[in-house]
């Protein structure tokens, strides 16, 4: 555990003194030669130091707790939040397991856990405990880089700094909007940065800078080929953009997928760039993409290749939803396609228990010294080595640690889940105003679009609906993945008495219910444009599962209001999209007053509540309660 | 094909003194000096007081473009570089066995597709592939090289391309300029994407000989070797340019000391190459001579006459080495053996077994043309 104690102040002071005396040579030595530096010079070097200086306090050294039979193990990372949310690879923390320890430019130790893991595109989130004022690393716009910018990056190069102070590499942008293929079967860097400042093994997760110390991106990636694993100025950082997009998502705990079309793009004979195949299953299909299709633009970016098409992918999680404007015939059609995940359900994890990636940079502090031709490795363990494999107590968890996080499978720390699913269950009940609760039977009166009255009773038996076209029932017993009644809906009944279920009780309606995690508006819904004003801010979302249904409650992060409901009664349907709005205080709860429901790209219809009454319910009933895990 | 001029020797020692101090090598207006140099030289009886007239309004022009560029000249300066991306292109060739990449980077050097290149097995096949910077793919030909500068050039048939013009190439850089090097090291860049961007600074230019002993290299002109770490597979061809965007040296292949195994990184500098440059664009010197083939004697000359025998023709691209040589023959006596890899005929480049033998058809049976051998790493020439 020595490994881990601060560092004696002397070994810095020594740093300042030594410092101090070069400074002073330098400067007598400017003198004696009357030599005049100019002034702007003077002054961009000084900002230069202050700007390195700020940025340091951000970085992180991480170390793996002393596994025993295994060598050092760590990287580095930077802090972006105060309350110590910080960023790093998934190859940094994947090896050390679910808590580590950070060392910090201030020369202290902190305990931190693991929150998220992007597997795919190798980010991990993790938490250092113990403050709510850290300093933070601002993120920069990655997509305005340009090549030739000045970056550094800052880390913990070989594992050097037993005092925590990050090494800085200088360099500028080689390239930006790289795409390196993957290593192994996970890990792919998409639309990444290139830069030549020196990136060697134990940068990973580390922070890259530009000019003003804002953060572009997470280094974590070298090309080296033959030259042994030493930087050979070709390294690739994760942009902070494509973070921006997963961050939400990982602050849920889970272990996050990324997205794929459904459909795989080709060059056509005329050299654009056109469908090529297309799953009928995948929501692009669904909203009218075909087979031959030219794909102009994706996410807002133009596409002029395959490359960039599988580039632009890359950065997004499953579940967001993406502009894609295409064109046949000489029509452009814009499309906002729902992204499907990249892995099956269950697939990624078993990827990364199945095998350890393959780390693109590799952990071990010392790179193996390159051997001259035609010599054969001798393989022969040194004392240390065999030190190192006797078997140790394993160092328990510490009680800091231990209070955040919770082991669960399919989850990186099921504590950062539980969490968001208070916080957003709670905010959701404070926005309903001051009872607090919409529990009991519902009785709902209004009018449609079209000016024809309907009528629901919802309650926890089932839901009955007098709509234009007759009337409807759902039994709360009958698997509400066969009932998509009303027809051309999508399954509106069974979303309804799912709403009113989780108004009772959270945790029973479903047989899991999980927090997704948060996103943009803009990432959801086409009408949403990116001002994060009350009504288009970001989004939360809670994800019940029951009998192979799955739904999700969307809910406006800023005010707590459930926005939407989607609801896909199997894994391949088109789900029934609820979209909320018109609140109104009713009965002194504020409740959405217009629901507009839409399926497979077309509207069903829209429905004006103008009376909602609620029966508390029965404190006896249990009849129609069906049995729920 | 423009001519090139080469009596215009561009670098002069007024020219280092100002750019050194102001970081910047060349300011805007220095081209309007050279055509004046150039003037002078070719009319060298003009009009004296014409001449001076329009020395002094130059360097009026000089003087203010001095000042512009001292007060808001740094954003120009910091774009020109960019400048340079679009006249560096991807090239995909033989290899991808062996660790032997079949990528490399290649220079425009004329609008109409003319692309400079390190001479290597990347280019060792009929099928080598030019990706310029807007994505458009072409195969390429190669039309001349001179191994003894390890350099080549390709045609593709494209116009109007961005370029550089090796009339405005800088020679002689100091020790200490910032260079940026542009190439398409890892082939981390394909289609339209732009190849990738170091910054370094240029170290020293020296001999590649100096390093005794260590240099496996037939380049003995001086080079100059960067701070950086440049040359990595796939970089070989790419482009070492000022800050301004004006063209210095051509990275070299990847070169490692036989002595301690590491790798070097240095750049050959344009103003070396050119004279070898030079011959090629004007077609005197062609790796295939498709065009004005002389016409073919009667009695021409063929490896039996001389008195050697090549290895086995077996493949698409045999390449050309000497399985055995008659005793008291020609080529006995001109010194030729077993093993030695023919290079040249007569400066002709010599690829493969059928190159030689259609080479050596092209000379009458009595002839005795000169023929450049590696043997050890070595050029050695023989007649």
């Amino acid at each position: 555990m020595k490994r881990f104690a601060p560092l004696p102040l002397r070994i810095r002071f020594v740093g300042l003194i030594g410092l101090t005396v070069l400074a002073s040579c330098l400067g007598t030595s400017s003198l004696a030669n009357g030599a005049s530096v100019d002034r702007a010079v003077l002054d961009a070097e000084a900002r230069r130091i202050e700007v390195i200086d700020r940025a340091a306090q951000t970085v992180l050294a991480i170390f793996g707790p002393d596994s025993g039979d295994k060598k050092i193990s760590g990287g580095s990372g930077v802090v972006i939040s105060p309350d110590g949310f910080a960023l790093t690879n998934f190859h940094v923390v994947h090896p050390i397991g679910p808590w580590m320890k950070c060392g910090m430019a201030d020369g202290k130790l902190y305990d931190a856990v693991l929150v998220g893991l992007d597997p795919t595109g190798d980010v991990a989130l993790i938490k250092l405990l113990g403050r709510d004022d850290f300093p933070t690393a601002e993120p920069a716009d990655s997509d305005k880089a340009r090549v030739g910018d000045p970056v550094f990056a800052m880390g913990n190069p070989f594992l050097l700094a037993t005092d925590f102070q990050p090494t800085t590499s200088h360099g500028i942008l080689s390239g930006t909007h790289r795409y390196q293929f993957p290593t192994g079967s996970i890990l792919e860097y998409t639309d990444c940065l290139q830069t030549d400042a020196a990136i060697n093994p134990g940068n990973s997760g580390g922070p890259l800078f530009d000019a003003d110390g804002k953060l572009l991106g997470i280094n974590g990636r070298c090309s080296f080929e033959k030259r042994g694993r030493v930087s050979v100025g070709v390294g690739y950082a994760i942009s902070i953009n494509q973070i921006g997009h997963f961050q939400g998502v990982l602050r849920s705990g889970r272990i996050v997928d990324h997205a794929t079309l459904g459909a795989r793009v080709a060059f056509d004979a005329n050299g654009q760039v056109v469908v090529d195949d297309i799953l009928d299953t995948s929501d692009a299909y669904r909203q009218g993409l075909r087979y031959g299709d030219e794909i102009v633009r994706f996410a807002g970016r133009p596409i002029d290749s395959p490359g960039a098409m599988k580039n632009i992918l890359g950065i997004f999680p499953k579940g967001w939803r993406v502009p894609l404007v295409y064109r046949r015939d000489g029509n452009r059609q814009t499309i906002f396609v729902r992204l499907a995940g990249l892995h099956h359900e269950g697939q990624l994890e078993q990827k990364i228990k199945d095998k350890p990636p393959e780390p693109p940079i590799p952990k071990s502090p010392i790179p193996a010294p390159e051997q001259p031709e035609g010599k054969k490795k001798e393989k022969r363990k040194s004392a240390k080595e065999l030190e190192f494999t006797q078997e140790k107590e394993p160092i328990p968890m510490p009680s800091i640690v231990g209070a955040h996080y919770e082991k669960k499978d399919r989850f990186a720390n099921y504590h950062y889940n539980r969490l968001g699913r208070q916080r957003v269950w709670s905010s959701w009940h404070e926005s309903l105003g001051a009872a607090g609760s919409l529990s009991g039977t519902w009785h709902l009166t209004g009018h449609t679009d079209g000016g024809q009255p309907f009528s629901w009773t919802i309650d926890r038996g089932g839901v009955t609906a007098k709509l234009p076209g007759g009337q409807l029932t759902l039994d709360a017993g009958s698997p509400s993945g066969e009932n998509l009644d009303p027809p051309h809906s999508g399954g509106l009944l069974s979303a309804l008495f799912f709403w009113n279920r989780i108004e009772s009780q959270i945790d029973q309606a479903f047989a899991e219910m999980t927090y997704w995690g948060s996103l943009p508006a803009s990432a959801w819904s086409a009408e949403y444009k990116d001002n994060q004003t009350a009504e288009n801010g970001p989004l939360e979302i809670l994800l019940g599962r029951r009998d192979g249904v799955e739904i999700q409650f969307i809910f406006n992060a800023k005010n707590g209001r459930l926005v939407g409901i989607d609801l896909f009664p199997h894994a391949d349907a088109a789900p029934c999209e609820i979209r909320f709005s018109g609140f109104k205080t009713v009965n002194g709860k504020t409740v959405p007053c217009r629901w507009e429901v839409r399926h497979n790209g077309q509207r069903y219809g829209v429905f004006h509540v103008e009376q909602w009454q609620i029966e508390p319910k029965p404190t006896t009933s249990q009849d129609h309660e069906t049995k729920l895990q | 094909m423009k001519p090139f001029l080469y009596q215009f020797q561009i670098e002069t020692a007024s020219c280092h003194a100002f750019t050194l101090r102001e970081n910047t090598l060349f300011p805007r207006g220095w081209t309007r000096n050279f055509k004046l140099e150039r003037e002078l030289l070719e009319n060298p009886n003009r009009n004296n007081r014409s001449v001076w007239s329009r020395c002094l309004l130059v360097c009026a022009v000089m003087f203010a473009s001095f000042w512009t560029g001292a007060t808001h000249g740094e954003e120009g300066v910091i774009n020109n570089w960019r400048d340079a991306i679009p006249r560096v292109v991807k090239i995909t060739g033989a290899g991808g066995l062996q660790g032997l990449q079949p990528y490399q980077t290649g220079i425009l050097i004329s609008p109409s597709g003319h692309v400079l290149t390190a001479l290597s097995y990347v280019l060792d096949t009929d099928e080598i592939s030019v990706t310029l910077d807007d994505g458009r793919r072409f195969y390429a030909r190669l039309i001349g090289a001179e191994v003894r500068r390890e350099i080549a050039v390709l045609k593709i048939d494209a116009d109007d391309l961005p370029h550089f013009d090796l009339n405005q190439i800088v020679s002689n850089v100091p020790a200490g300029t910032r260079v940026f090097a542009l190439s398409n090291l890892f082939q981390v860049a394909v289609g339209s994407e732009p190849v990738s961007v170091q910054r370094g600074v240029i170290s020293i230019q020296t001999k590649l000989s100096a390093r005794r002993g260590a240099a496996e290299t037939r380049f003995d002109a001086p080079v100059y070797l960067l701070d950086a770490i440049t040359n990595n597979p796939g970089a070989a061809g790419g482009a070492v340019v000022t800050r301004d965007g004006r063209l210095v040296a051509m990275l070299g292949k990847e070169f490692r000391s036989a002595v301690h195994h590491t790798w070097l990184n240095y750049a050959l500098g344009i103003d070396q190459l050119r004279p070898s440059i030079k011959p090629i664009l004007t077609g005197k010197k062609m790796a295939n001579a498709e065009k004005e083939e002389p016409p073919r004697p009667e009695s021409p000359l063929t490896a039996a006459i001389l008195g050697v025998e090549l290895v086995p023709n077996v493949l698409d691209r045999t390449p050309p080495f000497i399985d055995r040589v008659r005793p008291d023959s020609p080529a006995a006596a001109a010194g030729l053996r077993p093993n030695d890899l023919i290079v040249l005929i007569d400066d002709r480049l010599i690829q493969t077994v059928d190159r030689f033998c259609e080479t050596l058809e092209r000379y009458e049976s009595t002839a005795r043309p000169a023929i450049t051998v590696e043997r050890d790493g070595k050029l050695i020439d023989l007649k």
